[in-house]
C-alpha cells in the first residue's frame, strides 16, 4: 500500500518535472503562486516568529539564572533555537498545515469539478500545469520566507528581553553574535528547500488523486497536512544527521 | 468519423463496457442514450482517454489511439471540445478568460485576435456582455453556453457533450441543442452527446446507439425509434405516457419529420 502510494507520488513527479508547454503561462503562474503560498504567509509568519523568539528568549533566561552563568549566553541560545530548529522546521510545519491544505482542496475541487480532466482533454499536462508553478514557488520563495522569520523570531527575542529585564540589550546583542556560524543559516536554509518540496507536492499528490466529493476533499487535505509534516519531521533528522553529525 | 471497436472495461472485477463497437460519423450529432448506470460516460470518457479501456480499439479518422504516444494523443485532444456534465468552467478564471485558455496555450493569435475570437464564440452561443463575470455569477444555463463557446473556440473536429441539458429548463435545454447541432453542421465536426433526456433525442439526434448493462443494444436515427419493435428502446424511450401518445400518433401516420 505504501509502496504503491510512493510509486505513484514519484511517477507524478515525472509528469510534473516535464518542460511546460506555455513558458509564459508558467512564468505567470508562478508569481501568482508566490503571492497565494508566500506573502500572503509573511504576516502569520512573522506574527508567531517574533512571538515565539521573545518566548525562547523568557524560557531560557528563566533557565539560566545562575549568576555564575554569563547572561550572553541568552541571546546565544535564542539564536540557536531560532535558527537551527524554530524556523525551518516549525515554520515549515505550521506552513505545511496553512499552505498544504489549500493546495489539496484546491487541486482536490478541481478534481471533483472536472475541471482537471478538462484540462486533460485539451491536451494540457495537468501535473506540470497546476503543480509546477507552486512547487517552484514554494522553494524559491520559502527560504525568504524563513529568512524573516530568523530576523524577527530573534528581534522578538530582544524586545521582549528588553520589555521585562531579563536580559540587557548589550548583553543579549553580544549573545547573539557570540561564536556565531554562518553554516548554521546554510543548513537552515537547505533544509528549508527540501521542506518546501514536500509543502507544494504532497499535498497536491492527495488532492490531484483525490475521488468522490466534497467530504472526500476535507479528508484529503487533512492527510496531505500529516504526511507532510511527518515527511518534515523524517527528513529533519536525516538531514541533520547528514550535515551537522 | 470514430470508430470505437469491442471495447471493455471493469471496475474492481465488475464489468462496465462489455464489448461495445459504434461508428460516430462526421458532421452528425450522435447521441449515445441509456439509463443511469448503462455505461455511458465511462464510455465516453474511454473515448475522451480520461478512462483506459481493458480492451479495445479507438481511432479518430484512421488515428488509433492506443498506437500513439503522449505527445500523438496531446496532439489529438487540441482537436476536441467537451463539454462536460457540470461544465468544469475553470471558477478562478472569468468568463473571457475560461474561452481564451485555449487559444493561450495551443495559439500564436495576438491578444486582439484572441479578443475578437472570444466574442464571436459568445455570439454563436448567444451569450454576450458577461465577459468580465466569473462563472459562480452566472446561471447554470449560461455556463453551459460559456462550456460549448470554450469547446469550440478552437473549431475542434470532434466535439463531445457530456449530458449537455442536465439541470436545465426545457427552453433552454432545446437553445442548448440546437446550437450543439447547428455548430456541428457549421464546423462540420463529428459530434457525440452523451443523455438520456428525450427531447433531445427528438430535436437533434441523427444517430443514436441504445446502451443498457455495458451492451450496445440498438442503433438507429430518431425516426427509425418509432418503429422498431426492440423491447429495451421502447421500454427507454417511451416509459412516459407523453412519448406512449407521441409514438401512437407517428406510427398511425406511418413517418416522423
Amino acid at each position: 500500500m505504501y509502496l504503491e502510494t510512493i510509486g505513484k507520488y514519484a511517477l507524478m513527479l515525472k509528469e510534473v518535472f516535464k518542460k511546460p508547454q506555455k513558458p509564459k503561462i508558467f512564468w505567470e503562474n508562478y508569481f501568482k503562486e508566490v503571492e497565494d503560498l508566500g506573502i500572503k504567509s509573511i504576516g502569520l509568519v512573522g506574527f508567531i516568529s517574533f512571538f515565539i523568539g521573545g518566548v525562547v528568549t523568557i524560557q531560557t533566561a528563566r533557565n539560566l539564572s545562575n549568576p555564575l552563568i554569563d547572561k550572553l549566553y541568552i541571546g546565544y541560545a535564542t539564536i540557536k533555537s531560532i535558527i537551527l530548529e524554530f524556523s525551518p522546521t516549525f515554520i515549515s510545519i505550521i506552513l505545511a498545515g496553512i499552505v498544504g491544505s489549500y493546495i489539496a482542496s484546491t487541486i482536490g475541487t478541481m478534481r471533483i469539478t472536472e475541471q482537471i480532466d478538462a484540462l486533460d482533454v485539451m491536451g494540457v499536462n495537468s501535473l506540470n500545469y497546476l503543480v509546477l508553478p507552486k512547487l517552484v514557488a514554494a522553494v524559491t520563495f520559502y527560504p525568504f520566507l524563513i529568512t524573516i522569520s530568523m530576523f524577527l523570531g530573534v528581534f522578538g527575542g530582544w524586545v521582549v528581553g528588553n520589555m521585562t529585564g531579563m536580559v540587557l540589550s548589550e548583553d543579549y546583542l553580544k549573545g547573539i553574535r557570540y561564536s556565531f556560524d554562518s553554516f548554521d543559516v546554510f543548513y537552515a536554509l537547505i533544509k528549508t528547500v527540501f521542506f518546501a518540496f514536500f509543502i507544494a507536492t504532497i499535498p497536491a499528490y492527495y488532492g490531484y488523486y483525490v475521488k468522490g466529493g466534497s467530504l472526500e476533499v476535507g479528508r484529503a487535505a487533512t492527510q496531505a497536512v500529516i504526511w507532510t509534516s511527518v515527511s518534515i519531521i523524517i527528513v529533519n533528522y536525516i538531514l541533520t544527521q547528514l550535515l551537522l553529525s | 468519423m470514430i470508430e470505437v471497436k469491442n471495447l471493455y472495461k471493469s471496475f474492481d472485477g465488475k464489468a462496465v463496457l462489455k464489448g461495445i463497437s459504434a461508428v460516430f460519423e462526421t458532421g452528425k450529432t450522435n447521441m449515445i442514450i441509456g439509463r443511469s448506470g448503462s455505461g455511458k460516460t465511462v464510455f465516453l470518457k474511454s473515448i475522451l482517454g480520461l478512462i483506459k479501456p481493458d480492451k479495445g480499439i479507438i481511432s479518430f479518422d484512421g488515428r488509433i489511439w492506443e498506437q500513439m504516444s503522449a505527445e500523438e494523443k496531446r496532439q489529438i485532444r487540441k482537436e476536441v471540445g467537451v463539454v462536460f456534465q457540470g461544465n468544469a468552467l475553470f471558477d478562478s478564471m472569468t468568463i473571457e478568460e475560461n474561452i481564451k485558455f485555449p487559444m493561450r496555450m495551443f495559439t500564436q493569435l495576438s491578444p486582439e485576435e484572441k479578443k475578437k475570437r472570444v466574442n464571436e464564440v459568445l455570439e454563436q452561443v448567444n451569450l454576450e456582455g458577461v465577459n468580465d463575470k466569473y462563472p459562480a455569477e452566472i446561471s447554470g444555463g449560461m455556463q453551459k453556453r460559456v462550456a460549448l463557446a470554450r469547446a469550440i473556440v478552437l473549431y475542434p473536429k470532434y466535439l463531445f457533450c457530456d449530458e449537455p441539458n442536465s439541470g436545465l429548463d426545457p427552453k433552454t435545454a432545446i437553445i442548448i441543442d440546437n446550437l450543439i447541432h447547428d455548430l456541428t453542421i457549421r464546423y462540420n465536426t463529428t459530434t457525440v452527446i452523451n443523455t438520456h433526456d428525450m427531447n433531445s433525442i427528438m430535436e437533434i439526434g441523427e444517430k443514436i446507439i441504445l446502451l443498457k448493462d455495458g451492451h450496445k443494444q440498438w442503433e438507429g436515427d430518431k425516426s427509425e425509434i418509432f418503429f422498431t419493435d426492440n423491447p429495451d428502446l421502447n421500454d427507454f424511450v417511451f416509459s412516459s405516457a407523453l412519448f406512449k401518445k407521441v409514438k401512437e400518433l407517428v406510427q398511425k401516420e406511418g413517418h416522423f419529420d
